[in-house]
């Protein structure tokens, strides 16, 4: 169930057909005068990415902050009896689409920022949990006992055993959800979160098709960009022992 | 030392208890190692992880150095004894350096210490420090990691070891190396040791005392000789072997079975003096040693009665020789290849020291079986 190299390994060819994408579309729009266009809107777009930037942080990382605790909670001895019920539903959570939980969101909290933010950090939240989850469960027992054996206190077994072993799949988490993450962000302008959502969609409410350039090439980049950052601090964080990567 | 005292473990499953060790009164000598030894599901890994507390006995105590153990904190206890487990256990995310260094960090060691140690170890182990330190498990072969796992375990120098099947996960060569290894090592080190065993053979080659176990029970505690010589019971007989005075070959050293100051002839003496010394020893036939002491040949007291002139003209080639240092084992089967009924032997410079014959090694097993 965790995200591993074949997840990783679509998510590159994603990129690269994207990146062609991107730069085909580049060259037409210079031809057809949309580019004009879409650099009369500069300063939005610098505004509008920041703002869009802002939220991804925020809920991103809200999420890992509270994911990977949450998920090593999960395998505690102590949770060992609740623990599949929860993975049980977090995987229904998971289907879920983000434009639903957006929405559910905007019902309880109302419109703006705050809403936006909950609802990124929820969708985001899932896949963490469960990665961490997985990816500590699986770390085998004889390791355990081993580490328990040569004398490391449960908290030594967590932070030198279990969480090294796991971070590759914990990894793979965070980068599914900062992809679903990118992704849904634009959707926060509709519930009146703001970001790149707000060109793309305006442009296409005024049919004004460099507008709605204009929000979705920086989107598609930031995603690209999101991604690979998190992919390169997955090559070099996760020790080479356990980093099928490397 | 450590002693085991009714010590009892009842595993309470869904399906009714088990009873994995019952009532077990035991008690390993300082730098010996004591095989457990038993069937599987016989209750050895059981016993084994109480004495560090991975399994707490259900009655009974257990006493290191005279100390019972419920007394420490588990982890602390832990750390003075050194563990290795059946399936190695090294730590993937680790490389062999800090694997190695994992009990001398939990212990606060300096750096530079554990880090000097880590090298040493991995040299006792015939393992390239300049090439496997940094490694990572993954990158070991079977026989490497299992190398590592047990020197990992040596790492603080822990005065008590506990062995799960150490050599369990590795074939059958590379282990008798491991473990000659092993006991080379152990020779110096003189830890005291607990190694849990399926293998009897294993057993016979690594323990200064086995205990047997069936279903829970201590069913025997004592030498390989003597488990061997004189099984308790037919369950033990019939665990240990039909060929079990085979085994006891193993335990015997050429050197301790031979005939010691045998006489010689030299090639300049006469035949006379030859058969005249094979008589006064009731010998069939005796060894010629040249002008240092290394055998040459031999002659047989047919060939001395009916001919003349100088042993060095009519001596037989031995056709094989044994290193005093060999067991049992090897003397007979060099014995039975060259279809021979005594062995001339030589010590490391290859000097005559002895013979052993068929009937003398005979006699010895004999011996001990009448002894007891
Ligand atoms: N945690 C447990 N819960 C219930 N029963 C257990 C548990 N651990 C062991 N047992 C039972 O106790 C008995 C002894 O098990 P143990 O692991 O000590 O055997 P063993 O001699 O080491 O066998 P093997 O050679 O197969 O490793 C077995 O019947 C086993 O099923
Ligand atoms: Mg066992």
């Amino acid at each position: 169930m965790a995200d591993t190299t074949e997840q990783s390994r679509f998510s590159r060819a994603w990129q690269n057909i994207l990146l062609v994408l991107v730069f085909a579309l580049g060259a037409w729009a210079y031809a057809s005068g949309v580019l004009p266009q879409i650099f009369e809107l500069w300063e939005d777009i610098v505004f509008l990415t920041q703002q869009h930037l802002g939220l991804v942080a925020i809920s991103g990382g809200l999420a890992i902050l509270v994911g990977i605790p949450l998920g090593v909670w999960l395998t505690r001895p102590s949770m060992r009896r609740y623990a599949e019920i929860v993975i049980q539903l977090l995987n229904i959570g998971t289907t879920i689409p983000t434009l639903a939980i957006l929405a559910l969101s905007m019902s309880l909290l109302g419109i703006g920022a705050l809403p936006s933010i909950f609802g990124l950090w929820l969708a985001t939240l899932l896949p963490i949990v469960r990665n961490t989850y997985t990816g500590i469960q699986s770390v085998p027992a004889h390791l355990i006992e081993s580490a328990t054996g040569m004398g490391m206190t449960q908290a030594q077994i967590l932070m030198r055993v279990e969480l090294p072993n796991a971070l590759f799949v914990i990894f793979a988490g965070v980068r599914t959800a900062l992809a679903i993450n990118v992704g849904t962000v634009p959707l926060a302008f509709l519930i009146g979160g703001g970001g790149l959502g707000e060109l793309i969609f305006t442009g296409i409410a005024l049919d004004e098709f460099g507008m709605m350039l204009a929000g979705a090439i920086p989107t598609a980049m930031l995603a690209i960009l999101v991604d690979f950052a998190v992919g390169q601090v997955q090559f070099w964080a996760v020790p080479r022992g356990v980093n099928p990567l490397r | 030392m450590i002693a085991l005292e009714n010590l009892t473990k009842i595993f309470e499953t869904p399906s009714g208890s088990v009873i994995a060790a019952d009532q077990i009164t035991m008690e390993v000598v300082e730098g010996e190692i004591c095989v457990l030894l038993g069937p599987s599901g016989c209750g050895k890994t059981t016993v084994l992880k109480m004495v560090n507390r991975l399994i707490m006995p259900t009655s009974g105590k257990i006493y290191i150095d005279g100390k019972d153990t419920d007394e420490y904190d588990p982890v602390a206890l832990r750390r003075t004894i050194g563990y290795v487990i059946q399936q190695i256990g090294l730590f993937p995310n680790k490389t062999i350096e800090e694997n190695i260094c994992v009990v001398p960090d939990l212990l606060g060691w300096d750096r530079e210490k554990s880090k000097a140690r880590a090298a040493e170890l991995l040299e006792m182990v015939a393992l390239d420090p300049g090439v496997f330190l940094k490694r990572y498990p993954k990158e070991l072969s079977g026989g490497q990691q299992q190398r590592v796992g047990v020197i990992r375990a040596l790492a603080a120098d822990p005065p008590v070891m506990l062995m799960d099947e150490p050599f369990g996960a590795i074939d059958p060569i590379n282990r008798e190396v491991i473990q000659d290894e092993f006991l080379k090592m152990q020779e110096a080190l003189g830890k005291t040791i607990m190694f849990v065993s399926h293998d009897i053979d294993e057993a016979v080659k690594m323990a200064d005392k086995v205990a047997i176990f069936r279903a829970g029970r201590l069913e025997q505690y004592g030498s390989p000789d003597d488990i061997l010589a004189h099984p308790a019971n037919s369950f033990i007989a019939d665990f240990v072997g039909g060929d079990r005075a085979l085994k006891r070959l193993r335990l015997i050293t050429v050197e301790e079975a031979m005939m010691k100051d045998p006489p010689r002839v030299r090639p300049e003496d006469t035949l006379e003096k030859a058969t005249g010394l094979m008589r006064e020893n009731g010998h069939i036939s005796v060894v010629m040693v040249g002008p240092r002491g290394r055998p040459r040949g031999f002659i047989h007291i047919n060939d001395a009665k009916e001919r003349k002139g100088l042993v060095g003209e009519h001596y037989e080639k031995l056709p094989a020789t044994v290193n005093v240092r060999e067991d049992l084992r090897t003397a007979v089967s060099e014995m039975f290849t060259h279809d021979l009924t005594w062995l001339a032997c030589v010590d490391d410079e290859g000097f005559f020291k002895g013979y052993v014959t068929q009937r003398g090694i005979t006699h010895l097993l004999g011996e001990t079986y009448r002894d007891g």
